[in-house]
């Protein structure tokens, strides 16, 4: 049956139409709010290439039901992130280091990276590539990667 | 200059390379005309320049993630000399951009490029040749800035040379316009950071998962339990109560579903209850390498045979050394499963997916909807990295004939356990070599490859829906190029090397980054090793000993890669090794396909002797891929080749059943993780008056090798099969106590 959803996204209340509250939240984003940021990848919660941010906190959006999340739960895509003319330090690393290849993990990785430089200030990069464990890389971008977060933390 | 009256009179003015701009009309006319030219013998089939100046490339190679759509107008721009953001790229779209290939085997530079640089290097001549006219000026009077001509204080833009019309211009491959001299290029040779960068790391950027068009409906697959199951009933009753369900699609044994929403889709194919035969087709996994051996050999292509190798083997007193390796099968493992849209409208068919060869899925979609290649057309969007043929092309089809079925746009997603399961797979691969030695010089080196055949004149990997399906589909096989680099670089004086070719293979193959070569040049960097060993010579220098003394560019990657390394000069393995964890370094040498780019790799390992645990520390390359075209693009596919081969060689291998692959998704078919990539370290030779070679692929060639010679200098036990699992590693341990 057709529902209603409230939500937060990027800063904004939002209001979707949605069959399933069991439906992902990767879904209602991409398909419902046409924020592309998030992307599937396995739906298991493995690869890491769906990660935004609830309330400042990596979370695996394939595998976070819409029914368990509130209207006040602060939700961030990589689009709100930053944007092409206000950059997050951590995006703006990344262009810098060049490090994508073909960029399907990427918001994985810099979502991921975003929520772990928050309150680990000055990592080590041992640090970084365990922070980032679990998120997969089939390119082969990784020691970019790390150089990128690195370099947005300032080290 | 003659301004022609059209464009057909130009080409009825004879064959000649005829240095003109046709009147036929602006380019958005002569598309609308379904005029636009695709042959690889014309300026207009690559590029057209705008009355506003912009230039637009097309080109029939694709951008997979490797920063070509970056790379090949930075080859153009220079050229052209135009700022690089006044070209804009049009890729892999059947109806606009030439037929230049398959994006495969790194040769979108090489081959793509090069064909793109002789089309602006013809435009460019007729340009200036032009310009001179109007301006009343010697053609060496001219100076070229941001595609404005100048002679003195009179200037004219290519805007206004061109005028709107197209180029009416011939183009021969074999026999490049002269362009530019190296010493003049401004952006070939500089790291120009790549275009679509920003996009990607703000979300804005458009992958085929992300593309739709109006109306679109979205289905999902359901594929077999089995490899060669057939479809018994569908319980259509049991997906009731999933909402905007619009439709199952039985077609023989090819099953989707289409609904209105993505999430509606995904639920109907996950609850949609099916009956399917039983059916065990795939080899015991366990005696995957006895069933390789057994296989039915079709043909024995012999690709190298130099002097005469039963004699010499058979001389008395010389030392025989044999060895057998064998490499697993592999997935492609692109991180987004492939993902494709299709409509038909008005008969026609138009095909949205991120397959490497667009040319070649127009035919075979026509062929499986029984229509002309007319009725056809496929447009690349980039997608996930592929590395080879996964499966976009399948998805390709799917989304055809689901569309077909509910006669409305429809996307097919593939999910993880699609992708893991049914890409075609690098088909295993089983090798032996042998070699005579003779006092300290080895005289005979012998080597048979058991890989799949090649259908002859097809790289056609058949579509499963087509298959599932009963639809016309061929039953080609196409690993790829696979004999490559099976011969080798070393001047023995007898050499014989076969690739016996086999009648089948266990799984769909295909040919997943760096096909054969990697697999080849592990067989032969290792034995040459053991060669070294056995002659209780250092490893490069032995290489050094048999390279030919006149391929001097080998020779120097070489010694630059173990200068790069400081390459530690003595015999393996290394002595008095104390403590669990010892080290190791190894070296491997490959000259591509024997033709082409050059690259020498030294690996530097620590193996835990307890547990069998191989971590790769250090990495390091020297590669001379001639010029250079853009320094940090390379070093970036560098890294990817370097980690992605390392974790192919250490930990991958598809998992099966009689009945189907079983590794379905990242926890049965791990691949390497942060916390074990190596520091990598490169020497990128520079070339910029030769011309430029393929890069990325070759580099993954000396990965396997290079690491297994490693593990050997550390442990004095030689790895033999990839991948180079712990258990593998202290078994051969134990076997060699």
């Amino acid at each position: 049956m057709a529902q209603r959803k409230s939500l937060n996204v990027n800063g904004k209340a939002v209001r979707i139409t949605i069959d399933d509250p069991a439906m992902p939240l990767l879904y209602a984003l991409r398909d419902n709010l046409a924020l592309h940021g998030p992307r599937f990848g396995c739906g298991l919660a493995q690869c890491g290439a769906c990660t935004v941010h609830v309330d400042g906190k990596a979370v695996r959006s394939c595998v976070t039901p819409l029914s368990s999340l509130t209207a006040q739960q602060k939700v961030v895509t990589l689009e709100g992130l930053g944007t092409p003319q206000r950059l997050h330090p951590v995006q703006r690393a990344f262009i810098e280091e060049q490090a994508v290849q073909c960029g399907y993990c990427i918001n994985g990785m810099i979502m991921e990276s975003a929520a772990f430089l928050a309150k680990t200030k000055k990592p080590t990069e041992a640090q970084v590539k365990d922070a980032l464990a679990n998120n997969l890389c089939r390119c082969g971008t990784h020691a970019r990667v790390v150089k990128a977060v690195m370099r947005a933390a300032g080290a | 200059m003659t301004i022609h009256a059209s464009r057909r009179d130009v080409l009825k003015g004879g064959g000649a390379l005829v240095v003109s701009f046709s009147l036929a009309g602006a380019v958005g006319e002569t598309l609308a005309q379904g005029a636009k030219p695709l042959a690889l013998t014309e300026v207009d089939s690559f590029l057209a320049i705008d009355a506003g100046g912009v230039v637009t490339l097309y080109s029939g190679k694709v951008d997979l993630g490797t920063g070509v759509a970056t790379a090949l107008p930075q080859m153009v721009a220079d050229e052209l000399d135009v700022p690089l953001n006044r070209v804009k790229l049009v890729q892999g779209d059947t109806a606009l951009t030439p037929d230049q290939g398959s994006t495969w085997g790194s040769l979108s530079i090489q081959i793509g490029g090069m064909q793109l640089r002789n089309a602006a290097a013809t435009a460019k001549a007729a340009l200036l040749e032009e310009a001179a006219k109007r301006l009343g000026a010697k053609q060496d009077e001219l100076k070229v800035v941001d595609g404005v001509v100048s002679a003195g204080n009179k200037r004219v833009s290519y805007g206004e040379l061109v005028g709107g019309k197209s180029f009416a211009l011939k183009l021969d491959h074999t026999k490049p316009a002269a362009g530019k001299d190296p010493k003049d290029y401004k952006l070939v040779g500089k790291p120009v950071p790549r275009v679509d960068i920003p996009d990607k790391v703000t979300g804005r950027f458009t992958y085929m998962q992300d593309f739709s068009v109006p109306g679109m409906l979205h289905g999902r697959v359901v594929r077999p339990p089995a490899i060669g199951a057939t479809l018994e009933s569908v319980d259509e009753a049991s997906i009731k109560d999933v909402a905007g369900v619009v439709k199952v699609v039985r077609e023989g044994n090819f099953l989707g579903v289409v609904a209105e929403s993505e999430w509606g889709a995904i639920k109907a194919a996950e609850k949609l209850k099916a009956s399917w035969s039983k059916s065990q087709t795939l080899p015991d996994a366990a005696k995957l390498w006895d069933e390789v051996r057994a296989s039915k050999v079709v043909k024995d292509e012999v690709t190298s045979n130099v002097g005469n190798t039963a004699e010499a083997m058979g001389q008395a007193g010389v030392k025989m050394l044999k060895a057998t390796y064998d490499f697993a099968i592999h997935t492609h493992g692109s991180i987004g499963p492939s993902c494709a849209v299709a409509e038909f409208k008005d008969g026609k068919l138009t095909s949205w997916s991120s397959s490497q060869a667009t040319h070649n899925l127009r035919k075979q979609l026509a062929t499986m909807f029984g229509m002309g290649a007319d009725g056809v057309r496929c447009i690349y969007i980039e997608g996930s990295g592929c590395y080879g043929r996964n499966g976009h092309e399948d998805a390709a089809a799917d989304a055809a004939l689901l569309a077909k079925a509910v006669e409305r746009p429809v996307r097919v997603q593939w999910s993880r356990a699609d992708e893991h399961g049914w890409d075609p797979k690098g088909p295993p691969t089983l090798v032996d070599i042998r070699a005579a030695v003779d006092g300290d010089v080895v005289t005979a080196w012998e080597s048979e490859f058991f890989i799949p055949q090649q259908t002859a004149g097809s790289f056609n990997v058949p579509l499963i829906a087509a298959t599932l399906a009963g639809m016309p589909a061929g039953d080609d096989i196409a690993p790829g190029n696979i004999f490559q680099n099976s011969a080798i670089p070393y001047k023995f004086a007898n050499v014989k090397t076969v690739c016996r070719r086999l009648a089948t293979t266990p799984f769909r193959p295909s040919w997943i980054r760096t096909p054969g070569r990697m697999q080849n040049t592990y067989a032969n960097e290792c034995f040459i090793d053991e060669l070294a060993a056995a002659a209780n010579a250092d490893p490069v220098e032995f290489r050094l000993k048999y390279l030919d003394p006149n391929d001097k560019r080998g020779i120097e990657v070489l010694n630059r890669a173990a200068a790069l390394a400081k390459w530690d000069k003595r015999p393996s393995p290394k002595r008095d090794q104390r403590g669990d964890v010892v080290t190791g370094r190894g070296v491997a040498y490959c000259k591509y396909e024997l033709a082409r780019t050059y690259i020498a790799a030294v690996a530097e390992v620590e193996v835990k002797r307890s547990t069998g645990d191989i971590r790769v520390t250090k990495f390091y390359l020297a590669h001379d891929c001639g010029q250079i075209v853009n320094p940090d693009g390379l070093r970036n596919q560098l890294d990817g080749n370097v980690i992605q081969t390392i974790s192919r060689t250490l930990i991958e291998e598809l998992k099966y059943d009689r009945s189907a692959v079983t590794s379905l998704d990242w926890e049965s078919y791990p691949i390497l993780r942060f916390p074990q990539i190596p520091e990598l370290v490169y020497d990128l030779i520079d070339r910029p008056s030769e011309r430029p070679w393929g890069a990325g692929e070759p580099a993954a060639a000396v990965v396997p090798s290079a690491i297994s010679n490693a593990v050997f200098d550390a442990i004095g036990v030689r790895l033999r099969s990839v991948p180079f699992r712990p258990d593998k590693v202290t078994a051969a341990m134990k076997g060699a106590a």
